[in-house]
């Protein structure tokens, strides 16, 4: 057992893992989110504050937090390790037909890390430690953080943060479609006659989650610029 | 036809190596790629020059010794073939080809287009292997195997060995021969007994020898002669995991 941490298969179990509770974890946040298309915003913030409220998010939270590092370091420790295993590099480019996403994980990783650090500037940082308008919808008697206005005034106010939303769910359209299959595989659930079936779920998962996110900056130009 | 050649030459494993441009005239398509080489040999030795290395025994797909990186493909164009299996009507009047050594940390080249594959060997040698009782033949229908478990078994035991999957994959990985290699002796009862020994000390094997790790690309099943699928690979994952979590060692 002691072998596993190190071995290459039982690295791959961890990014494995951890991918796989990622992509649980879009599918709550995309649940949430999808409250912003309904109604005047009091939806989406009665869920935003409850979420934020909420003593098990105070565990969830750091958890999640560590889902993110321990992929990204067991990303970044593979991949360095996997160019080391080819230290003289072919001079013609393979042409071996595989996804183009299969071969660069790491590259669309790295885009989607640099789209959730904007995310997190943008909206969490300004909801734990920023100042945020209140609202109340019961006369005052109890305040909460008006999210929504947050959110649609971004996506209203400047074009260019819509469109990096938008790329953001393409990334991780990419990254998603070989991912979730990829995830299964790596711990072993699959065979000759799964594989197709993961690859339509992947491909079906990839586009309701990144369709989703994409939709949402999408909805707020329909509904205010437009 | 005639056609250009751009080939990695290679002194010895310290040398340094570099890429010889050769024009060979009076190509047929019905040759076998190694028959060009031979005869693109045949003219540099009539002409005082040092000939292509080159590795290569059976000549009909089956010794895996044959292993060439042929423009950005093992064992060029075409699918489950070796190079001794590729003939030169895949290729036209004129066309240039890029012959290079399969390039990974494992396998050194040892001269020109030659690799030591005794990597695979020592991968062999770490748990490829079953324990039988010596005397005398035991009754080959003693132990029943089922149909399925037969079949499986057989199509992984179809690997030659030659190196393609680890050539063609971005993470230079062994992962399809060893899963292969592992699959073939877990799927039948004379294998299992070793089965949880074997995959751990294959993998460990593997990794200390500088192969990469799988990231799921299928380019090794791609390139693979035998059409080794990566169905193999989750096996050997389900069998690395299991014997991991219960090992007691
Ligand atoms: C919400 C964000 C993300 C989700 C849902 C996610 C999900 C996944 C999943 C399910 C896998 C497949 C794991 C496997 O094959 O065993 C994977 C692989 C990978 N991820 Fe992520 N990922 C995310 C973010 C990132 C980030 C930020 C990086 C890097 C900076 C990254 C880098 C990689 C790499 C390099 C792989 C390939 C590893 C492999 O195929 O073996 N990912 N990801
Ligand atoms: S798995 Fe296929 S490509 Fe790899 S060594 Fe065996 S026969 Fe060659
Ligand atoms: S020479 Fe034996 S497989 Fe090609």
């Amino acid at each position: 057992m002691s072998k596993f941490f190190t071995s290459s298969i039982g690295q791959k179990f961890f990014m494995s893992i951890t991918g796989l509770f990622l992509m649980l974890f879009l599918l709550v946040h995309l649940t949430v989110n999808s409250l912003l298309l309904f109604g005047d915003g009091e939806l989406f913030n009665r869920a935003a504050n409850f979420m934020g409220s909420n003593p098990l998010m105070k565990v969830i939270e750091p958890v999640l937090a560590l889902g993110f590092i321990l992929h990204i370091v067991y990303a970044s420790y593979i991949t360095l390790k996997n160019m080391l295993a080819r230290p003289q590099k072919y001079k013609v480019t393979n042409n071996t037909k595989v996804s183009w996403a299969s071969k660069n994980m790491y590259i669309l990783g790295g885009l989607i890390l640099t789209f959730l650090v904007i995310h997190l500037i943008n909206f969490f940082w300004k909801i734990k430690f920023g100042t945020i308008t209140a609202i109340s919808y019961d006369g005052g008697k109890t305040e909460l953080h008006d999210v929504y206005d947050l959110v649609s005034g971004l996506f209203k106010g400047w074009w260019w943060y819509d469109a990096i939303y938008i790329l953001g769910a393409i990334f991780l359209f990419l990254h998603l479609t070989h991912g979730f299959w990829s995830a299964f595989q790596t711990i072993g659930w699959d065979n000759d006659k799964w594989i197709s079936r993961l690859k339509t779920i992947a491909y079906i998962y990839a586009i309701i989650v990144a369709g989703g996110f994409a939709f949402i900056p999408i909805f707020f130009l329909l509904k205010y610029v437009v | 036809m005639k056609i250009k050649l751009n080939i990695w030459k290679q002194e010895n494993p310290k040398a340094k190596g570099k890429f010889v441009k050769y024009e060979l005239d009076g190509v047929a398509e019905e040759m076998s790629f190694l028959e060009m080489l031979d005869s693109l040999n045949e003219k540099l030795i009539k002409e005082h020059q040092e000939p292509v290395a080159f590795e290569h025994d059976c000549r009909e797909g089956i010794c895996g010794s044959c292993g060439l990186y042929i423009n950005g493909r093992p064992h060029g164009p075409g699918d489950e073939i070796g190079t001794c299996q590729l003939h030169m009507r895949a290729f036209r009047e004129g066309d240039s080809i890029t012959i290079e050594p399969w390039r990974a940390k494992g396998f050194p080249v040892i001269k020109d287009l030659i690799v030591d594959r005794n990597a695979f060997d020592k991968i062999m040698a770490a748990g490829g292997f079953i324990s039988i009782d010596m005397g005398q033949a035991a009754d080959a229908n003693a132990i029943l195997v089922s149909k399925e478990a037969a079949d499986k078994a057989f199509d992984a035991a179809a690997c030659i060995g030659c190196g393609a999957c680890v050539a063609a994959c971005k993470n230079s990985s062994a992962m399809l021969f060893v899963a292969a290699k592992v699959s073939q002796f877990a799927l039948l009862p004379q294998g299992k007994i070793e089965a949880k020994r074997r995959a751990l000390n294959m993998i460990a094997k593997m990794d200390e020898l500088g192969f990469g790790s799988c990231t799921n690309t299928g380019a090794c099943e791609a390139e693979c002669p035998k059409g080794i699928s990566i169905d193999y690979i989750a096996m050997l994952n389900r069998e690395y995991l299991c014997a991991s979590f219960s090992e007691t060692e």
